[in-house]
């Protein structure tokens, strides 16, 4: 099947009100620019996003919770956006936080076919309210439950037609864990090149979690925190 | 009293050769200027690093190479990335020998609150959960007391807890404290301030059963 799609707003074509929507990135560090951009356009609705952040006002997803396209966030930190906390103090968004570990395991779980994990992260805490405790080697685990996404959209450095992704630097982050959850995982790229041309060995993701990729164009790479030392 | 520089000061002194260390964001970042030059830390960034270097200089800035407190920084000679479940991983499997983190509150009996004030402040738990609730060795640097000046070493945590009964050791302004099964035991006072005041200004289980040294810096 051909995996390669133009642009994003033909990889995002199907893309439903009131999907559930996983987005690669950690702050504004490897986030699908391009899918966001593409949502926004299509004015998607609805929309429940898995997310470690909410973006700022201004870019990343706080693009889609600008144009309130957002019904439900779950992520681990929001912290940098003035618009998600007044939509969620007026009650116009559901938020559900929860631990960035658990997060990223939930999705490996979808991934690696496993219904859930145990994870001590959380324990004694409001986080485990309503949760299943089991107890090993004297210790208490939450029961957490897999991940499952109708779409995750992710940001690659580079891939290839079958779908193989390479990840860059600490851009990495959630974006494998979240192409192995998704029913549909969209992932646009720096760079696409044909079969044969990345090293098998340097693979990151494995094309079979990925279902559609694309070129992505104009990426901002925006810097949250710039921080740099003087020249002494 | 110590300043937030001096904090890290004498966290850096728990540093040992050859450790994986976490710090936080706030004063335990500031840890990473005072590592001694005879020793070897790997410091972990939970977005993904092993080995995480200074702040690049100005023009260096790389949008993809972030610490986990959003900061442009740079790598060492021997860093890798990784994704956010195995920096997750080798967190919960104890891998990561110390980790600095801050806090609002902390209880004598070692919970600690720091992600949310009820009403007020929504910004979530980020990793803090998963770094309670499995490394093997927690310290807190914080203030002793809260800007109104009421104690932050508490009998009970009042704000959401982050975890349980997982912090060892707590840095602040005024003293060393460790955490034992009977309370807050005072370990070093900061230059110029009185046990007196440590036990004025602690809330909760306070133990004090030797004489107190002065802190080293």
């Amino acid at each position: 099947m051909e995996k390669v799609y133009a642009n994003a707003a033909e990889a995002l074509n199907d893309v439903f009100d009131g999907a559930t929507a996983m987005f690669g990135g950690f702050g504004l560090c490897g986030i699908p620019e391009n899918c966001i951009a593409a949502l926004v356009q299509k004015g998607t609705k609805n929309l429940t996003c898995i997310a470690n952040n909410a973006g700022v006002d201004d870019f990343g997803i706080g693009l889609l919770l600008q144009r309130k396209l957002v019904r439900k966030m779950i992520s681990s930190y929001v912290g940098e956006n003035a618009e998600f906390e007044r939509q969620l103090l007026s009650g116009e968004l559901e938020v559900e936080l929860i631990p960035q570990g658990t997060l990223a395991t939930r999705c490996m779980a979808a991934g690696y076919g496993m219904p859930a994990i145990f994870t001590p992260a959380g324990v004694g805490t409001e986080v485990a309210i309503g949760k299943e405790v089991r107890t090993f080697n004297n210790k208490e685990y939450l029961l957490e439950y897999a991940f499952e996404a109708d779409f995750a959209f992710i940001k690659a450095w580079k891939g290839d037609t079958e779908g193989n992704l390479i990840f860059k630097e600490t851009a990495r982050n959630f974006n494998p864990l979240m192409a192995m959850a998704g029913k549909i995982t969209i992932a646009e790229v720096e760079e696409l090149v044909p079969a044969g041309e990345l090293d098998p060995n340097q693979v990151h993701t494995p094309g079979i979690y990925v279902h559609r990729i694309f070129k992505g164009i104009n990426y901002e790479k925006r810097i949250e925190q710039r921080t740099v030392r003087k020249l002494s | 009293m110590l300043d937030k520089n001096q904090i890290a000061q004498r966290l850096a002194k728990e540093l040992k050769d050859g450790y994986y260390v976490n710090l936080g964001i706030g004063i335990p970042t500031l840890v990473a200027n005072y590592i001694p030059e005879n020793i070897k830390v790997v410091l972990q960034s939970e977005n993904g690093l092993l080995g995480m270097g200074p702040f690049p200089f100005e023009g260096q800035e790389d949008p993809d190479l972030i610490n986990a407190g959003k900061q442009t920084i740079t790598t060492v000679a021997g860093s890798s990335f990784f994704d956010s479940a195995m920096s997750f991983g080798m967190i919960r499997a104890g891998k990561v020998d110390l980790t600095i983190l801050g806090a609002m509150e902390v209880s004598d009996t070692g919970d600690i609150a720091n992600w949310k004030i009820p009403g007020k402040m929504v910004k979530g738990m980020g990793g803090a959960m998963d770094l309670v609730a499995s490394a093997k060795n927690i310290i807190v640097a914080m203030m002793h007391t809260n800007p109104k000046g009421e104690s932050k070493l508490l009998p009970h945590c009042v704000l959401p807890l982050t975890g349980i009964g997982c912090v060892k050791k707590i840095v602040t302004d005024l003293a060393v404290l460790d955490i034992t099964p009977a309370g807050f035991r005072l370990m070093e006072r900061a230059p110029g301030v009185s046990v007196k005041e440590i036990i004025a200004k602690t809330a909760g289980r306070l133990i004090v059963d030797h004489e107190i040294p002065e802190m080293q810096l």
